[in-house]
């Protein structure tokens, strides 16, 4: 293992170098262009061995994916916001053909108005796409989570394609110090990927069939099955790379919650500074503590409950807004926790859309905010955090 | 044509690999056009196709009518899919995957071809993968129930741009889609039909023998959106060569060749009465149709000089 100074990006392209990809297809968007720059780089300099197919559309950066996936190949590609919608009827048939595609999404507002900064618009917007999705908060998890996505998706359990989700920005370009393993070390983890079913004239098959009501309903529960099971494979990886880096990765992992009252819910990036808004508030002696949501999809139902019931008040940020409904991360959370006796009360605010930021001192606020909504009983009310008018 | 039924069985192979029982209406001149196709492609290849016609009619879950590798994803990606097949084989084999050298050949009906996939289809030409397209023109959305395309011709009646009182039906002029594969300098273009069969197989066998991007476009006759009889497939097919509404050439590297010129054009009127989509046409109408006609079939005999 060794030490270098990368940016997140940079971090990412390296574990798709050290997977050995053999396609990636891909389109430029900001902020998600520094990874496949990199990895354009690495091929013009012999250290990659792939195909970079230069697409003229998202669309087409997914549907390249499809067809190289489906002969057998390793297949990497990067997205962002406006990307991603693009490609998005294209992703619920990678997941559907059960093709291990792995993509990093580099979370981006939604338009209009324009903006290239981050939030979870996007990600939310393509929840039910049947894609395994997990969230990094530094450039290491932005790493580890890249390499661990090829390992998950291909295994012959799982064969559905996997996104990992880091911060448009707030940690797409961040440059941390990161701890890099040989290659050795990762054929250890991640072998060569040998798939099930691919297209091949010795072997003739239809992929991609029209179905009637007959079989449809069928098909999909199949498909739900799969990414429900992939829930074993994904612990199990972690596990196995904890066992062989030293970096564990659970589902939903938690910070100085053992005996809060209050706990804030946080995914991605933003949760590295909500910690330092815990840490204060625990040197004041207030019983707060974090939960963070790692894996998106599959819904890490028990892990969640575990981490959550014994709380007295969960305050849940969305990075996204469900216009017209509460945030999409809060009502899952209250859906997921509605059958227990014993939950906390749950409160849910909407912030850092659109790149802005929320300070350590911010956090603060909404924590304390979150608590006195509770007090007044503001249970329903959907508040948008720091916005002015 | 009388004794083209003696011939045909025995210079054409009999394996084919779009096997039939499928869904195609009778007289489907598409399900006719494909099976010439896969003739001529022979086993060693994989096919990426668009959402459409072939695709519904072949590929029902759990029957198939494909016996070589077949892939569908959407409606309007079928090149890049078909790029991605290519470039995944080609690191494949280039990293040590025993693979044999396979042909890749993207399917799609006019929708896909003409407007929807026409982005995915100039990425895929551009960027120079080893493929053929072939698009199977039956000059509307006959999937979805004739619904006009950028490939309807002149005065066509389909149901999104119908004749009525006020209204002649397709009031613009037909893409001209060959022509833009030329300005994309692939190194071979054809036009073909299914009532040429020779002529289809021969231009299928060339295209996939040239290392690059090419395209074959294939008038495929609708009776059902055309509103002919079922009988009348081969007929059409063969008067709309035979009046120059749809020449039969092909483009290799940029050069034209008119592979059938007869020595006199029939009147358009010939391939335009018996079509029931046509059935409203003025004679006015039709005049200007065959001035338009007569002046690309001109050009077209220039550019082959």
């Amino acid at each position: 293992m060794k030490r270098v100074g990368f940016e997140s990006s940079f971090a990412i392209a390296e574990a798709v170098k050290m997977a050995n990809i053999d396609v990636t297809s891909a389109y430029p968007i900001t902020p998600q262009t520094h990874i496949v720059e990199r990895i354009a780089q690495l091929i013009a300099d012999g250290e990659l061995d792939a195909n970079y197919i230069p697409v003229e559309s998202e669309h087409s950066a997914m549907s390249g994916c499809l067809g190289a996936s489906a002969v057998g190949a390793r297949t990497f590609t990067a997205t962002a916001g406006q990307g991603l919608e693009l490609m998005h009827e294209v992703l619920y048939v990678a997941s559907a053909m059960r093709l291990p595609i792995v993509m990093a999404v580099c979370n981006r507002a939604l338009s209009s108005p324009l903006s290239i900064w981050g939030d979870h618009s996007d990600v939310m917007a393509v929840r039910d796409t049947g894609w395994i999705q997990m969230f990094a908060e530094n450039a290491q998890q932005a790493f580890d989570l890249t390499l661990c996505a090829f390992r998950i998706a291909e295994d012959p359990a799982v064969l559905l394609p996997t996104m990992v989700h880091i911060d448009g920005f707030h940690l797409s370009h961040v440059i941390e110090s990161i701890l890099l393993p040989e290659g050795d070390e990762v054929n250890k983890f991640l072998p060569k990927f040998r798939p099930l079913y691919a297209l091949n004239p010795s072997k003739p098959l239809t992929m991609g069939d029209f179905t009637t009501p007959d079989l449809y309903t069928e098909a999909k529960k199949s498909q739900d099955e799969a990414l429900r099971n992939s829930m074993k494979v994904i612990l199990r990886a972690w596990r196995e790379f904890g066992g062989l880096f030293g970096r564990d990765y659970f589902p939903v992992e938690t910070y100085r919650a053992e005996d809060a009252d209050v706990l804030l819910l946080t995914m991605g990036s933003f949760s590295e500074v909500a910690m330092g808004a815990i840490d204060r508030l625990r040197e004041a002696g207030e019983k707060v503590g974090l939960v963070k949501l790692r894996l998106w999809r599959p819904f890490p139902f028990n892990a969640f409950c575990q981490a959550v019931a014994q709380a007295k008040l969960l305050i849940v940020l969305d990075r996204a807004i469900s216009f017209g409904g509460p945030g999409p991360v809060c009502s899952e959370v209250k859906a997921a926790l509605y059958h227990l006796e014993k939950k906390p009360q749950i409160i849910g605010f909407i912030g850092g859309l659109g790149g802005r930021d929320i300070s350590v001192e911010g956090f603060q606020n909404m924590i304390h905010r979150g608590m006195e909504k509770a007090e007044q009983g503001k249970f329903e009310e959907v508040e948008i955090f720091g916005v002015r008018g | 044509m009388e004794t083209l039924g003696i011939y045909v069985p025995r210079l054409v192979t009999r394996r084919q690999s779009f096997a039939p029982g499928h869904r195609a209406c009778s007289g489907c001149g598409e399900a006719l056009a494909v099976m010439l196709v896969m003739k001529a492609l022979g086993r060693n290849v994989i096919v990426a196709m668009s959402t459409g016609c072939m695709e519904i009619i072949s590929s029902q879950l759990p029957y198939t009518s494909w016996e070589v590798p077949w892939i569908h994803t959407l409606f309007e990606n079928s090149a890049i899919v078909a790029s991605g097949i290519e470039a995944g084989m080609k690191a494949l084999r280039r990293k040590g995957t025993s693979l044999p050298k396979t042909k890749v050949v993207a399917m799609g009906g006019d929708g896909a071809t003409f407007d929807i996939g026409l982005g995915a289809i100039s990425g895929a030409f551009e960027r120079g993968h080893d493929f053929l397209y072939v698009c199977f023109d039956n000059e509307a959305y006959m999937n979805t129930g004739i619904q006009r395309s950028s490939a309807t011709p002149f005065g066509a009646s389909t149901t999104t741009q119908p004749a009525g009182k006020v209204s002649m039906g397709q009031s613009t002029w037909k893409k001209n889609m060959p022509a833009i594969a030329v300005a994309h300098d692939i190194p071979y273009v054809a036009t073909a039909s299914p009532s040429y069969p020779f002529d289809l197989m021969n231009k299928i066998k060339k295209a996939v023998a040239i290392e690059g991007p090419t395209y074959v476009h294939i008038l495929s006759v609708c009776p059902t959106g055309w509103r002919i009889p079922t009988d009348m497939t081969i007929r059409s097919g063969r008067l709309a060569v035979e009046t120059g509404v749809f020449p039969l050439y092909e483009v290799e590297d940029g050069k034209y060749t008119l592979n059938y010129d007869p020595p006199r054009l029939r009147p358009v009127e010939d391939y335009l009465k018996p079509q029931g989509r046509f059935r409203h046409l003025t004679p006015e109408m039709v005049k200007k149709i065959q001035q338009r006609v007569s002046a690309e079939y001109a050009s077209l005999k220039e550019k082959a000089q």
